[in-house]
């Protein structure tokens, strides 16, 4: 019999546009997979089963009427539970908003809304998105797919999860310093972290508002690309929404990667990586140089300082977004409290968890009379040298690739108790951050059973050159059909 | 040397109270991070500016005409105590 649920969102709408399939008989396909591997999986806070399937409902009779549907319409979608979605709740799977049913959607979900994708539900993640791991959620961890007893990745470790178990097509998730690119490499699934600026953050639950990006997960190159015409372009809600021409993202999936120059950067193939990771790499650079790309190592000199500067930036900017989370308009609130201020401790106290509290902290103190200068002022100094980096790189070179993560991932509880190391999981994705430019994360390989991401990088708004290299990639290997046995 | 008496500053101004193990752990923690963390001051960058933001945007305006707005009842929604078409909190002075 024909699995729906391992199917891509391509693959679907040929199915749908020539009435083979129904899109309620594909949601309810993928409902039946979630009941019956969501248990192991826990990918999911919460399901929207009933306004799934009457959108999937209404596509039928678009479908039946004749008329033309949109790539994405009926497909399955999963949310990261840190975007909004009107009148369904919201939490970012924190305490503090354990109960908050958001008035207005996102732009993303609006976006998708307007495509005809169904939303399935919204996914589990890191606390307000602070993680590597999804080990942070309030609620629960959710496993890998390849081995429950291993971490998703994280933050947005449910939405890549979902997609890797066949519970969702497609989904989104939210990348502030790797959390689409980790949790694509460690479940064997494409992920994309768009240019700062390409995708709407309004309506994102704001973590550190100079790194976020929300950006797709998907099975394939080709359905990432369908997302991505999807979810970007300006928004006048978001002032920080660049305006450029917006390509048809599709087109620029050609198998052909004559003629382009990629550079390795030494630094993220040094000492500290995983030699079973390596070998998988290096072993995709060989595929990428026989396909007819040029590779050679190369250099970005300040590596080494970009993890210090971004665990001073990313909590700096949260401590203040953070602010908002009071107890008055929205949210937890503490009772039995004497006068405001003493609201705002207990509300904040009891309604955050430890790692959000320690990157409050953190951030806190970097901004904090007598240490700014030396911390906050300098972290931002340092990302200049470290984007100065990337400008130079790009100069020369059409894409920068790398490993994204120096190990495959790691067992649930195996980094908790020490928060440098599970910071140290980041080092290969956050540069892409500070420099503002794309990243993705696509299937290149296994390491002792488990998933290995190759990272593509490129110039600012030239998520064309990462889809080229990684549809060419995708089309002369088969490591994105394998599927975990669940 | 962060000493537990900077945890209770640093603490306070973020709104956070914490209780004797949160305070011991997070003044070696923070001793921990930030101590690695100093491996910045190696760098010179005394000539170079920086950057808070990756994209070359100045202030963006738009014209002031009024849009759509969400009611009252949806901006109260999510309220923990609503009173009066207001947010109620506990006395201020």
């Amino acid at each position: 019999m024909l699995q729906l649920f391992r199917l891509t969102a391509h693959e679907l709408h040929d199915l749908l546009v020539k009435k083979e399939i129904s899109a309620e008989e594909l949601n309810l396909a993928v409902f039946d997979r979630v009941e019956a591997v969501d248990d192991k999986v826990k990918a999911y806070v919460t399901m929207t089963k009933e306004r799934a399937l009457e959108q999937a409902r209404s596509v039928d009779r678009q479908i039946q009427n004749a008329e033309k549907i949109s790539p994405l319409a009926g497909i399955p979608v999963a949310i990261k539970d840190n975007m909004c979605t009107d009148g369904v709740k919201t939490t970012a799977c924190s305490k503090m908003l354990a109960n908050f049913v958001p008035p207005y959607s996102a732009t993303v979900v609006k976006r998708l809304d307007g495509a005809g994708a169904t939303m399935v539900g919204k996914t589990n993640l890191d606390e307000f998105a602070m993680g590597s791991s999804t080990e942070n959620s309030a609620f629960f961890v959710t496993h890998n797919p390849w081995d429950t007893q291993r971490v998703p990745g994280g933050s947005s470790g449910g939405s890549a999860a979902a997609v890797a178990a066949g519970e969702a097509i497609c989904s989104l998730g939210s990348d502030t310093g790797g959390s689409i690119r980790l949790p694509a490499s460690f479940c064997g699934v494409v992920g994309l972290k768009p240019t700062y600026g390409a995708v709407s953050r309004y309506g994102l639950i704001a973590f550190a508002s100079s790194l976020d990006q929300i950006g797709p997960f998907s099975k394939d190159v080709t359905d990432c690309a369908t997302m991505l015409n999807v979810i970007s372009g300006h928004d006048p809600f978001d002032s920080t929404s660049a305006k450029y021409n917006v390509p048809d993202y599709t087109g620029f999936l050609k198998n052909d990667v004559r003629g382009l120059k990629f550079g390795v950067p030494q630094e993220y193939m040094a000492e500290g990586i995983n030699p079973v990771v390596r070998e998988v790499i290096e072993k995709a650079l060989a595929q990428l140089e026989a396909l007819g790309a040029h590779v050679e190592y190369t250099t970005l000199p300040h590596t080494e300082y970009a993890l210090s500067t971004y665990y001073l930036i990313a909590p700096a900017e949260a401590s203040s977004n953070l602010a908002r989370y009071d107890g008055v308009r929205y949210g937890f609130r503490a009772d039995k409290a004497n006068d405001v201020i003493d609201m705002f401790m207990k509300t904040r106290s009891e309604a955050f968890g430890s790692e959000v509290k320690r990157r409050i902290m953190l951030g806190t103190y970097a901004l904090s009379a007598g240490y700014y200068d030396a911390y906050y002022l300098k972290a931002l100094k340092v990302r200049t040298l470290i984007k100065q980096d990337f400008d130079r790189a790009f100069e020369k070179y059409d894409l920068l690739v790398s490993p994204v993560c120096p190990t495959t991932a790691f067992r649930i509880g195996e980094k908790t108790d020490d928060p440098l190391e599970m910071y140290l999981s980041d080092v290969c994705t956050i540069s892409t951050n500070l420099a503002g430019i794309p990243g993705m994360s696509i299937p290149c390989g296994f390491a002792q059973g488990l998933p290995v991401g190759l990272q593509l990088m490129g110039r600012h708004f030239d998520e064309g050159t990462l889809l080229r290299t990684a549809y060419t990639f995708e089309q002369n290997t088969d490591h994105h059909k394998a599927l975990p046995k669940l | 040397m962060i000493t537990k008496e900077d945890v209770d500053h640093v603490a306070l101004l973020g709104r956070l109270e914490l209780t004797e193990g949160e305070r011991e752990l997070y003044t070696r923690q923070l001793n921990d991070i930030l101590g690695h963390f100093q491996a910045l001051e190696r760098l010179n960058t005394e000539n170079v500016q920086p950057t808070a933001h990756v994209l070359p945007l100045k202030n963006v305006y738009r014209e002031d005409w009024v849009g759509q707005h969400l009611s009252r009842d949806d901006v109260l929604s999510n309220s923990p105590e609503p009173e009066e078409n207001c947010f109620k909190v506990p006395k201020i002075v």
